[in-house]
């Protein structure tokens, strides 16, 4: 009997230990078979995934008069914090502590509910927050929402027009088209307004361009860089040099994915691998190969070092509030001291037109604040004036294009060297093309920097990356297919 | 509703069981890794587990052992995801690990520890390894001082030798407790999460060659697909039922032999 159970127990033991053996060797030895380029073309062509617009839900319950008095804030940063802080005229910083309590001037209580975007976080709060908004008496007021997930709740249920709000035309005419473009739904109603517009730039390094190209001038070394094989070029001389031409792999990855054919997904609910996106991953390759990159990744500690004073990188692809709000805090050894790299950064147009990023102010519908929330909308992002000091201020590139094309004519910014690069920007901002936006676009741009990191350490092939890529993708959106499938 | 597409709730009878058995599913790959990183932190942990539990008892060595059962065990105190974080800071591109490894070997670029399988499993398993063998140790000695001095005593004045007692004597006498752990740990490494978690950066890092099969379950529930997720924890139970099964097999085979023992002792 003793030795049937010893046999039994060791033979069990055995197979458990076999059968993951065996999963891990088959593992290894099954060839993946990464993008199928047939599929892929033919998944492109079948157009653009087709929104539409989800009915409202009606408010089941009435705010409390508790929270009529409150405004309650969704967001994930302090950018909006501040802005709203140093610009919303009502804004009562006498009697307001920041991190304490805080009131408008007629009293009213601002309740900020902040989450960090990290891993959907913030996504995931509000989904939940806003499907409890009907039936629930403490109702959220505003939320803010960025590019790359706004068309999900543009299209959601969870918004309220701002024509409701008392934002009319004539108020929303000096924004930049595109930023109008991006929050409105199906149906044509505008649902979220933005004080940004968002055009990226490249900025440089002013000190690493005189000793490599000879010259720190934007125009100058905009011709060194005009081009994605004059890029490659300056990569090289700036390797030669002992320096870096970008930090890290996803360095260049919005300039590629903004200026793509078609969307992330189609009309089928296919996953659509733009021809464009596979070149950046050929070059972001042939830069790792040719060690032309530092080999960081996006917002990890190295890449934020690598603007500082110890860095050896030439440039970052940033847009506007990369400028402001990122780039500005990296490049100053003591954050506010202005030492360090301040004042030695230019920026220049870069090889492509593109965009990163941008915050819009959505009106959560079931609001019990509408006027105010209207109010906040019309002063932040169409009032010319206040727009016009936020840029003179902060150096953010804002919504209205009267106030910028007039600044654009002399600004000087103190940490760009003098530069004016408002004018840059302006140039620039009416060429955002936003037509092949998505609504998975966050979570699909993440799975693929992810995936390809492995193809660009030479861990894997190029099409075991792609086959993980897809399968990260439709873990996360299990509505999605691989096309060919 | 676009973007808030939620999967079912839909009745689809055992579809979810045969994706995740399909040929080209990786649900074996994640308990492979799953399997592995829990290995790589259980051999140390024993090893150094049972090397402190047998010096700390030792009657003829004497230790004070107060100070060190409190430190072996603080690392224990500490979230698993705090150390996590921890960890990956100090392996991280410019982190303490490859500053010092970079000035005693002059290697002009770091050791990218999180972008090679085997470095990145490695660091887990030290982190496990660390955060448990405390805790393993005290249990450990709790067991060795159960043992009757007596059978020590006997066995040095028949002079065996350290090793001999601890293979003789301590050993056989402890394995209803090294089981426990061992059962115990296998329950705890098969629930693996947090730690690779964060080092992973959620597991897509170095080929998915880290993502356990509770990062895998957690990322069916971040995209609501709760059947799918419903289908694994079903799987990872019996799994764990398997397991659980065959150590109190093993257990049961102990109990005959205690009863001869015992008549042996009478004769």
């Amino acid at each position: 009997m003793n030795k049937i159970k010893r046999f039994l127990a060791g033979s069990l033991a055995v197979m458990m230990a076999a059968s993951v053996m065996t999963a891990c060797g088959k593992d290894e030895k099954k060839t993946t078979s990464g993008v199928d380029k047939d599929a892929n073309a033919e998944a492109a062509k079948k157009g653009p995934i087709v929104l539409k617009k989800a009915d409202r839900i009606k408010q089941t319950a009435e705010g409390s008069e508790d929270s009529k008095k409150t405004l309650r804030i969704y967001t994930w940063n302090e950018e909006f914090k501040d802005r709203f802080r140093a610009y919303y005229p009502e804004y009562d910083a006498a009697n307001s502590t920041v991190g304490g309590d805080e009131f408008l001037k007629d009293g009213t209580k601002i309740v900020w509910v902040t989450t960090p975007t990290d891993d959907n976080a913030y996504q995931n709060k509000l989904d939940e927050d806003l499907k409890a908004q009907a039936a629930s008496t403490e109702k959220i007021d505003i939320f803010l929402v960025e590019a790359d997930y706004a068309l999900k709740y543009v299209n959601g249920p969870y918004t309220q027009p701002v024509k409701e709000l008392g934002v009319t035309d004539a108020d929303l005419a000096n924004m930049y088209e595109y930023t109008k473009t991006v929050c409105t739904d199906a149906n044509g109603d505008l649902q979220g307004v933005s004080w940004q517009a968002t055009p990226g730039l490249f900025a440089y390094r002013r000190d690493i361009a005189k000793k490599v190209l000879g010259t720190d001038d934007p125009v100058e070394v905009q011709k060194a860089l005009a081009d994605w094989t004059k890029f490659e070029d300056t990569a090289k001389k700036m390797k030669d040099a002992g320096y870096f031409m970008l930090s890290g792999y996803d360095d260049a990855y919005r300039t590629f994915s903004n200026n793509v054919k078609a969307t992330w997904v189609n009309a089928n609910y296919e996953i659509v691998i733009d021809d464009n996106l596979m070149n950046w991953v050929d070059q972001t390759k042939n830069f790792t190969d040719k060690g032309y990159n530092n080999g960081t990744s996006l917002w990890s500690d190295q890449w934020n070092a690598d603007q500082g004073s110890a860095g050896k990188v030439f440039g970052f692809f940033y847009s506007t509030w990369g400028i402001n709000f990122t780039l500005l805090k990296n490049a100053e050894d003591n954050e506010g001291a202005k030492d360090g790299l301040y004042g030695k950064y230019a920026v220049c147009e870069g090889p492509q037109n593109y965009y990163w990023g941008g915050t819009w102010i959505c009106a959560a519908d079931g609001t019990d604040n509408p006027e105010l929330v209207g109010d906040i909308m019309k002063k932040l992002t169409c009032d010319a004036t206040i727009a016009e000091k936020i840029t003179d201020d902060t150096q953010d590139y804002t919504n209205n294009k009267t106030a910028m094309d007039k600044l654009a004519g002399d600004f000087a910014s103190e940490f760009l060297g003098g530069q004016n690069h408002i004018a840059l920007f302006a140039k620039s901002a009416p060429n955002i093309d936003i037509s092949n936006m998505g609504p998975y676009d966050q979570g699909l741009n993440e799975s693929f920097q992810g995936a390809m990191k492995d193809y660009f350490l030479g861990t894997v092939d190029k099409d075991t990356a792609l086959e993980n890529f897809y399968k990260s993708a439709i873990e996360k959106y299990p509505e999605l297919k691989k096309p060919g499938k | 509703m676009l973007g808030y597409i939620q999967i079912g709730p839909e009745f689809v009878g055992l579809e979810n069981f045969e994706t995740l058995f399909a040929a080209d599913s990786d649900l074996m790959k994640y308990f492979g890794n799953t399997f592995i990183l829990w290995i790589m932190g259980f051999i140390p942990q024993i090893f150094f587990s049972l090397l402190f539990a047998a010096w700390f008892t030792d009657i003829r060595l004497k230790l004070k052992t107060g100070a060190y059962k409190v430190i072996f065990y603080l690392p224990n105190v500490i979230m698993a995801a705090a150390m996590g974080m921890l960890f990956f800071t100090i392996f991280s591109q410019s982190g303490p690990v490859n500053t010092i490894y970079m000035d005693i070997t002059g290697a002009k670029a770091p050791y990218m520890f999180f972008e090679h399988e085997w470095s990145q499993r490695g660091v887990i398993a030290l982190i496990n390894f660390l955060m448990w063998y405390g805790n393993t140790t005290i249990m450990l000695m709790a067991a060795i001082n159960g043992i009757d001095t007596s059978l020590y005593e006997s066995a040095q004045i028949d002079g065996a030798n350290p090793s001999q007692t601890f293979f003789k004597i301590t050993l056989p006498l402890i394995r209803p407790i090294l089981l426990y752990v061992l059962i115990t740990s296998l329950i705890g490494g098969l629930q693996m999460y947090d730690v690779p978690k964060i080092i992973t950066q959620d597991g897509q890092s170095v080929n998915r060659t880290s993502m356990t099969i509770v990062m895998f379950l957690q990322n069916h529930l971040y995209s609501k697909n709760y059947g799918m997720a419903g289908a694994l924890s079903v799987i990872l139970f019996v799994v764990a039922t398997v397991l659980s099964i065959l150590v109190f097999a093993m257990v049961k085979e102990r109990e005959p032999k205690k009863k001869k023992a015992k008549k042996g002792g009478n004769k």
